[in-house]
């Protein structure tokens, strides 16, 4: 049984939405991933940052 | 000499006033009236909700920051604005009531030249029976996390029933306490910091969580939703949201009005005008917002309140107010300038202006109950408005008639939102978002109405980490620490 899988069973709400699998969650918290991510999404914040001044 | 008063020292407010006396150094008088003795990094509030911040970690005293500055700091609340002036005198002025400085109670004439507005939101308990105590505060029944003491009283009810939760089942009950409320994203962020909790005191199975908001669709946030580009799609945040929820097992009950708060439970109207009655052993429920209540007179002492005022009590600045049908909503109607359209010399900003509308799609129960988020004012624009009515201002004390009065239009500008969903600096999460435009423009970007090139989000620990940075950041920027200037809003 994938752990994942489980909440679909839940309730009817649960069963239509996308739940993670195993690899989307562990790269959520991978930190060298992460810091890869910490750095575009600073980078995305940035532009927005300044195209709002 | 000029002098501008700024009514309110919150996140616009403080903006304002700050810049405003950098700019226009000694020449001019800068005043800040606030009832509040504590600037409050309110967005690090969720953390001081769930026990892992201190209520000192999010405050600091104002006093000797608006003393470094040259400020001239009132402890004192507004009552009444006097933009004629009265008779005798063409000089207008606003009441004050202090709340501090050891002159509590004592009321106060103050002349301004300009008055800046940044009296944030009233939190309106009391706008439904139960959630309030029938005095403007909070009731016996549930939590908030809108101040840093609501936080710490929440924390110390959360502890209680994690507590219980170790030999009982118990329920969690987190959302909006009104039909009306705004700052979903807040809510958002309380539900999940408490799951994440749950699960590292072991608690989580004993616990059920569940959320209950006026948005028409899970992720609408008030805004509408926002629409961004993943995995080669332009996805929908309803998706994302609702992801997030089956995936921390957080069951769901949406386009809900709570009509009545009790003891344990609570009613609720929902959309299709079925109603009913959630029970809770724990709820935390934000209110929905007015303005703070200000009167406003005429140099004949008649009252004019509704003429700077709307009837929720936040300003009126130069937004289009000409009631629509949501189908002719525009861009263009979101105001520019955030000035008073009868008193040039009064602006207003943050939460304190008058939106034109509503920005997600307005709702109604077929029993007539409206049921829509109203529009959020966050941190990032609430900063770059209170930035561009300073340099208003001080164009204006400057250049007199010729003066440059800075525009900038929520329909123009985006926002940077970073939503926790627990805190840990290896296994912390937090949803990362930017909208571009915050209110959407379907002339410009037909279909989602902003521009999906800088409209994203995306959930994981680096979303954590800025969150976190920005705490300390922006808490640095507000004591006015060396480079303030250098930190956007
Ligand atoms: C729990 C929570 C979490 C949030 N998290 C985020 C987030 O993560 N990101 C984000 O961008 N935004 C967040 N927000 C929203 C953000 O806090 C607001 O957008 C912002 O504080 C608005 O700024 P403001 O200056 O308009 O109001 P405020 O910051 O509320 O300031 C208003 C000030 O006016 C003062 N005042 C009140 N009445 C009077 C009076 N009569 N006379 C004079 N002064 C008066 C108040 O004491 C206060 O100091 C959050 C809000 C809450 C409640």
């Amino acid at each position: 049984m994938k752990v994942e899988e489980v909440n679909f069973g839940k309730n009817d709400k649960f069963n239509l939405t996308m739940i993670p699998g195993k690899f989307a969650r562990f790269l959520r918290t991978c930190v060298l991933w992460q810091f890869i991510r910490f750095i575009v999404i600073n980078i995305k914040m940035i532009i927005v940052v300044a195209k709002s001044h | 000499m000029a002098r501008l008063v700024v009514m309110g020292g919150g996140v616009a407010g403080h903006t304002t006033a700050t810049f405003a006396k950098k700019w226009l150094g000694n020449d001019h008088e800068v005043v800040v009236v606030t009832p509040n003795s504590n600037w409050n990094w309110i967005p690090s509030n969720i953390w001081v909700g769930i026990g892992q911040m201190k209520k000192e970690d999010v405050v600091f005293p104002l006093a000797p920051v608006y003393a470094k500055a040259g400020i001239d700091y009132r402890q004192a609340k507004a009552v009444s604005i006097h933009p004629e002036g009265k008779e005798g005198s063409d000089k207008p002025f606003i009441t004050i009531e202090y709340t501090g400085q050891g002159k509590e109670g004592q009321t106060e004439e103050l002349e301004y030249d300009y008055l800046v507005n940044a009296t944030g939101p009233k939190l309106n308990f009391d706008a439904t029976p139960g959630l309030g105590d029938g005095n403007g505060q909070i009731g016996p029944h549930t939590v908030s996390v809108c101040t840093a003491d609501h936080a710490v009283h929440a924390n110390s009810e959360l502890r209680r029933i994690f507590e219980k939760a170790k030999t009982e089942k118990q329920k969690i009950l987190v959302g909006t306490g009104h039909g009306l409320c705004t700052c979903q994203g807040a809510a958002f962020e309380y539900i999940f910091n408490i799951e994440h909790e749950a699960k590292k005191a072991g608690v989580r199975d004993n616990l059920e969580i569940k959320w209950i908001s006026n948005e028409a669709f899970l992720g609408d946030f008030g805004m509408g939703g926002l629409h961004m580009k993943v995995g080669g799609y332009v996805v929908s945040s309803k998706l994302f949201a609702e992801s997030l929820y089956a995936e921390r097992g957080v069951d769901w009950i949406i386009g809900a009005h709570v009509s009545k708060v009790e003891e344990g439970k609570l009613d609720y109207e929902l959309l299709d005008g079925t109603t009913g009655t959630e029970e809770f052993d724990f709820a935390m429920l934000i209110p929905p917002f007015a303005g703070v209540g200000l009167k406003a007179y005429a140099k004949d002492g008649s009252d004019i309140t509704d003429k700077l005022f709307a009837p929720n009590g936040f300003m009126k600045v130069d937004a289009d107010y000409t009631p629509k049908p949501y189908e002719e909503w525009k861009a263009s109607d979101w105001p520019r300038k955030y000035q008073n359209p009868d008193y040039s010399n009064i602006f207003a900003a943050g939460i304190a202006f008058a939106p034109p509308h509503i920005i997600s799609k307005p709702a109604k129960s077929p029993n007539g109950t409206p049921i829509n988020p109203t529009p959020p004012r966050t941190g990032m624009p609430s900063g770059i408005i209170g930035k561009a009515v300073a340099e208003s201002v001080c164009s204006l004390i400057k250049d007199g008639e010729n003066a440059h009065i800075h525009e900038i239009s929520m329909a123009e500008m985006g926002a940077a939102c970073v939503a926790s969903a627990g805190k840990g600096i290896f296994d912390g999460q937090a949803a990362a978002m930017t909208v571009y435009p915050v209110v959407p423009d379907f002339e410009k970007y037909p279909g989602t109405g902003r521009d999906t090139d800088y409209t994203f989000g995306e959930i994981g620990l680096a979303g954590h980490w800025i969150k976190h940075i920005l705490h300390y950041l922006f808490i640095y920027k507000a004591k006015l620490k060396p480079g303030w200037t250098l930190i956007p809003e």
